[in-house]
């Protein structure tokens, strides 16, 4: 049963075309696109190493990729794209335009890119804290991200959500609350099995989060009901402040669904975060219910910009993963190697996404703070408020026009 | 890790923390203090700034109480731990990097606080402000703003919210005859309305010349935007016009 799912699941992979997120980015992304027609002269194939996949009572996915060119070149120039946004959300905490916290994904951006190039626009994802890069791969622009870290009217969610609080369509944030959103994201599954939708949710959570009683909870209620998720635990080794052997009792997070099978995946490679996806989501909505998957990757700043990020790990070791394992510095070397790109094509991409963010930080800056009265919209749904809500002080009570 | 995430034990510290002396006869105690930083915060929305004063103030088991200086800190928390009941101290977590005069009492071991007595912060005749945790500064700052403008405003430091030093504040009304609240909360069943109900139904009622006035946050999530965020929380600029505006003074 599993072996089949499993072998299907990797032959539709290489069939299947894969659109990247486009909504909001601009024409510089339609070359991303690809389509079902695509020559075989335009498709490129990539092997795995033995150890990117390692399967817990499932076969792992199939040791090659196929893809086409512009998909492959798509990738990398995501993967830029998420970097240059945390850099310049970086920057601009540093000069005091964002408040508060502040949760970083450079080193991880393999993940959200990855994962965006396997499902549909239809599939949900629902992730923690370190949510910027997800929110773009999910089709917001740039710019709204960007406004959203200030505070400003334009931003995702009116300037209101901030860092840890963004959404786009059928993604579901965006959650402050270590590991809460992994009973939200099995929720969303139940829905759309529910609805009869040949769709899954990706629950994303950390190596941290992992030791949580309520992802124990969930795993249980998604297997024994077959819900299309698939829970993800994105290991960068450290949660707050805190070595992952130090926090939990079983670091091997893809065993951690005892009744549900597992695949730990090199999180650092994009190919392969991709091609385990694809093979998950394959298994989960064929309705043999749920999977874990644990990306095993490393986040090179600190867990917020409050932590330097160097007192529980050393500077050798952060310096050693940036030289020996980055997903975009690997990536190139792959596209380079295999002939699909020259060095200064990538260059050229690498300057375009400078580029555009640049643009979008200036843009995100010159927008104004949300409106005053912002503070008494959205609490409830318009039109279903309550009569009032109450201010500071009486004189501030807020009255809404509800029959 | 804040009082938000504490949300997610909230279970054993109200139904387990709080009543398996009572269901239990007596039989067990539950000698324990749940001690950490609590809103409101700063520029972190609404999922990590939040005061949960009333939310614990509300069950009978616990003792609550919410340090403003580091004299409240030390005294109240020693007195926690040595409780024989649940405590659950609530710290602001914008407060830890304050300094506060000290002296050779504070620093003593057995330096204590008792639970349910508030301290008059600063004393004064013609209104009396009753507060808790980081607003206790804000009173303050009002009321040295008021006074230059010859206002006189005590300000009380409840410190304890449960229980509470009703009869601090009852004194304080029968000599200025004004009361208002201060606190970062939701308006709703709040600690401001504890107090106003239980002045009502004292002997201070009829002491008062004007209703007493809550000054609380707003009935609102938390917003990040810094100019929503300014709006949803009172500060000495609020409490000041407060005063004026009960004491009906230009």
């Amino acid at each position: 049963m599993l072996r089949s799912a499993a072998l299907s699941a990797a032959r539709r992979v290489s069939a299947q075309p894969r659109t990247t997120a486009v909504l909001g980015k601009g024409a510089v992304f339609q070359a991303a696109r690809t389509m079902a027609s695509a020559a075989s002269s335009d498709t490129v194939t990539f092997e795995f190493g033995d150890k990117t996949f390692e399967g817990y009572n499932i076969d792992v996915p199939s040791s090659s990729i196929t893809l086409t060119k512009a998909d492959a070149i798509s990738l990398y120039r995501e993967m830029q794209m998420v970097r240059r946004l945390e850099m310049a959300a970086d920057s601009s905490y540093k000069h005091k335009l964002i408040r508060g916290f502040c949760h970083l994904c450079t080193g991880q951006e393999a993940v959200p890119v990855g994962i965006e190039g396997a499902i549909t626009k239809e599939d949900a994802i629902i992730t923690a804290y370190r949510c910027h890069g997800f929110t773009y791969m999910r089709g917001a622009a740039p710019v709204g991200i960007l406004a959203e870290l200030m505070g400003r009217k334009d931003g995702v969610s009116k300037g209101k959500g901030g860092s840890m609080h963004m959404y786009a369509p059928n993604f579901y944030g965006g959650n402050g609350i270590v590991g809460a959103q992994v009973p939200l994201g099995a929720g969303i599954a139940f829905a759309q099995k529910y609805n009869n939708e040949k769709t899954c949710t990706l629950a994303l959570y950390g190596d941290g989060a992992a030791n949580q009683g309520q992802v124990f909870e969930a795993y249980n209620m998604a297997k024994l009901w077959d819900l299309p998720v698939i829970f993800v635990c994105e290991n960068n080794k450290y949660g707050m402040g805190t070595a992952a052997g130090r926090a939990a009792a079983n670091t091997d997070y893809y065993t951690r669904g005892q009744y549900i099978p597992g695949i730990r995946v090199n999180g650092m490679d994009v190919l392969a975060v991709r091609q385990a996806v694809a093979y998950a989501r394959e298994y989960a909505t064929s309705g043999n219910g749920p999977l874990v998957l644990e990306m095993k990757t490393y986040r090179y700043g600190g867990h917020s910009m409050s932590d330097p990020g160097t007192t529980y790990r050393t500077r050798e070791e952060i310096q050693h993963m940036r030289s020996t394992s980055d997903p975009i510095t690997g990536y190139k070397h792959r596209l380079v190697d295999s002939g699909v790109a020259s060095e200064d094509e990538l260059k050229s991409i690498d300057k375009e996404a400078k580029k555009l963010i640049d643009e979008a930080l200036a843009t995100a800056k010159a927008t104004p703070e949300p409106a005053a009265s912002e503070l008494w919209d959205d609490v409830y749904v318009k039109g279903s408020e309550v009569p009032y809500l109450r201010g500071r002080v009486a004189e501030e009570t807020h009255y809404y026009n509800v029959d | 890790m804040t009082f938000n995430f504490a949300m997610q034990a909230i279970d054993q510290i109200i139904n387990s923390g709080a009543k398996t002396h009572y269901m239990s006869g007596a039989f067990a105690k539950c000698p324990i203090v749940f001690r950490g930083p609590n809103g409101a915060a700063a520029g972190v929305a609404a999922q990590h700034s939040q005061d949960y004063a009333s939310w614990y103030g509300q069950i009978p088991g616990l003792k609550v109480v919410s340090p403003y200086d580091a004299e409240d800190a030390k005294g109240l928390l020693k007195a926690a731990i040595r409780d024989p009941n649940p405590v659950v101290v609530l710290e602001n977590e914008l407060m830890y990097g304050v300094s506060f005069p000290s002296s050779a009492e504070i620093a003593s071991k057995d330096f204590v606080i008792p639970f349910g007595k508030a301290k008059i912060a600063r004393e004064g005749t013609d209104i009396t402000i009753a507060t808790y945790s980081r607003p206790v500064g804000f009173a303050l700052e009002a009321a040295e703003m008021l006074a230059k403008e010859g206002i006189s405003a005590e300000v009380i430091n409840l410190r304890s919210i449960r229980p509470l030093d009703l009869a601090s504040i009852i004194k304080s009304v029968k000599k200025t005859n004004h009361l208002m609240t201060v606190e970062q909360g939701f308006p709703q069943f709040g600690v401001g309305s504890e107090v106003s109900a239980q002045i009502m139904e004292s002997e201070a009622f009829d002491y008062l010349d004007a209703p007493v006035c809550r000054v609380t946050g707003a009935d609102v999530p938390m917003p990040y935007a810094q100019n929503l965020e300014r709006l949803a929380l009172p500060d000495a600029e609020v409490i000041y016009k407060q005063v004026k505006r009960v004491l009906n003074v230009e």
